[in-house]
């Protein structure tokens, strides 16, 4: 399966028109994660070991129901009902309906604090294999919650926590110097990538380095171009 | 209390390797030592309380049981949506342990002040809230807060009362009457007992307000009558109270913390005084609503 694969079952989630370009712009992000990195196993998605993805960015799930359905996290029909009474999928995702899914988020600000107590949970019990890939949009980057996450993750060297930020430029103010620097300048290493090209996302993922947390700013095309 | 907490805190990450401390610069020195020994498991993020709460539902995530520290004002005022959507909403819960109640920092004023925490904790679901009205107390309650996986809410105050009861986790007769049933909360207890001297009612003591003891409280208030005084804002527990006699003729006094930023500094016993929870003005209000 390959990732013209999954609009199908993009398309198949309606009612979704609002974060539509958000769900969109993280699609192919979201994709590599669980097609060439993530080690994770819809028959066991509790196992203590698994990597986690967590989608901080909880805004346009859809891709993220999307890559699920396809990896076989949830059944195919779930797609056809969106935010309806009685579906697990909603506008955004609830770890306690949807298996595989880590952390129920929507209210920005809130992956990347849960992603680096993650961290700090699987160290605590000599997990140290596991790695915590959190999912940001450009835009969520001006909740202040962020930056303490940030600034905590890299004075200490939280090196099991990988950021994605997916820039669509819709942040309202930007951010002068570039979304790398600011994880940089906490001591992260930050690379930047087209968000559009599978082997650069990959390879930008693979950059982490030890004893640093892991940023990759994958640039797509500004929302509503 | 605070150093009931330091100690059985202590105590609790040397024995179980499942609990794990956050701080937020506050009370980071007494936690020093345990920080080297356990340096996996004691946290101390900085001046970041949101940071704190979103570690602490990440610990509990991987199924370590998390306590975060720091002031009321800080540990729930500021990180309240933490509160709601990094633990309740991710399903999983932690301790929370203030300092600071209410007035407590008087003197730094109402930047420092929190009365209004354990209304803010009531409005989410499934928390325990604990009142303790003696450092004696604290200890016992905190190992049962850490015995479970539940969210709960520890408040320690500079207040206190003469004696320690661990076990008032239900309301606890401590002067029976024939009047009115006065339910007096954590440290509150001192003040009411003062106040209601050689007065004919019954005084019941509880460190526990949620879950309210709404059996206990059916018991009591055979007369109907109720004094709630709590610690914090005033009628904060008056809806369990009504809830619970809802069914028969009552009437309620809910004595607390007054909503109102006074913008003074002082003592704990001037802002007592000043929202009428010393035993003079306590005493006053009972007569005049009786």
């Amino acid at each position: 399966m390959a990732v013209a694969d999954v609009e199908p079952l993009l398309k198949r989630l309606t009612g979704d028109e609002k974060h539509a370009p958000s769900a969109f712009s993280t699609l192919d992000v979201i994709w590599v994660l669980y097609d060439r990195v993530l080690r994770v196993d819809p028959a066991r998605p509790d196992d203590p070991d698994r990597d986690r993805f967590l989608l901080s960015k909880g805004h346009g799930p859809a891709a993220y129901y999307a890559v699920l359905a396809a990896k076989g996290f949830v059944p195919h029909e779930w797609l056809d009902d969106l935010a309806g009474p009685d579906s697990p999928l909603g506008h955004h995702p609830d770890r306690l309906r949807v298996p595989g899914v880590e952390i129920s988020s929507g209210s920005l600000g809130h992956g990347l604090g849960l992603g680096v107590g993650t961290a700090l949970g699987l160290r605590a019990q000599g997990r140290l294999d596991p790695r915590v890939y959190v999912l940001l949009g450009d835009a969520e980057l001006d909740e202040g919650s962020n930056h303490e996450a940030i600034a905590y993750a890299g004075a200490t060297g939280l090196d099991a926590v990988t950021a994605v930020v997916v820039d669509n430029d819709s942040a309202s103010l930007g951010w002068p110097g570039g979304i790398a620097s600011r994880f940089q300048v906490h001591g992260w290493s930050a690379v930047t990538v087209d968000g559009r090209d599978h082997d650069a996302i990959h390879a930008g993922l693979r950059a982490a380095r030890p004893r640093r947390p892991h940023a990759v700013v994958a640039r797509v095309e500004p929302k509503g171009s | 209390m605070r150093q009931a907490f330091t100690d059985t805190m202590t105590d609790l990450l040397n024995e179980d390797p499942r609990t794990a401390l956050v701080l937020a610069d506050i009370s980071a020195a007494a936690f020093e030592p345990m920080r080297r020994a356990h340096p996996d498991r004691v946290l101390n993020v900085g001046i970041r309380e949101q940071l704190m709460i979103g570690i602490a539902g990440g610990l509990a995530l991987t199924g370590l049981r998390p306590v975060a520290h720091s002031y009321a004002t800080f540990v729930v005022d500021r990180a309240y949506e933490q509160i709601k959507l990094d633990l309740g909403h991710q399903g999983v819960g932690a301790v929370l342990v203030s300092v600071g109640a209410s007035y407590d920092g008087a003197e730094m004023g109402y930047t420092h002040m929190s009365p209004m925490d354990v209304s803010l904790i009531d409005t989410l679901p499934g928390w325990t809230v604990r009142v303790p009205g003696h450092p004696g107390e604290v200890g016992p309650l905190l190992r049962a807060a850490a015995a479970t996986d539940d969210p709960v809410y520890l408040r320690l105050s500079t207040q206190v009362n003469d004696i320690a009861y661990a076990e008032a986790e239900l309301l606890r007769p401590v002067r029976r009457g024939g009047g009115p049933l006065v339910v007096a909360v954590g440290p509150m207890l001192a003040p009411v007992l003062a106040a209601t001297a050689g007065l004919d009612v019954t005084v019941a003591y509880t460190h526990t307000v949620r879950p309210f003891d709404t059996n206990g409280l059916r018991a009591l208030a055979a007369t109907g009558e109720v004094v709630l005084v709590e610690p914090y804002l005033a009628g904060t527990s008056a809806h369990v109270v009504s809830a619970a006699l809802a069914d028969r003729p009552h009437r309620l006094l809910s004595l607390g913390v007054g909503r109102r930023d006074l913008h003074a500094y002082g003592s704990p016993a001037d802002h007592a005084r000043w929202h009428g929870l010393d035993p003079a003005a306590l005493r006053a209000a009972v007569a005049a609503w009786a």
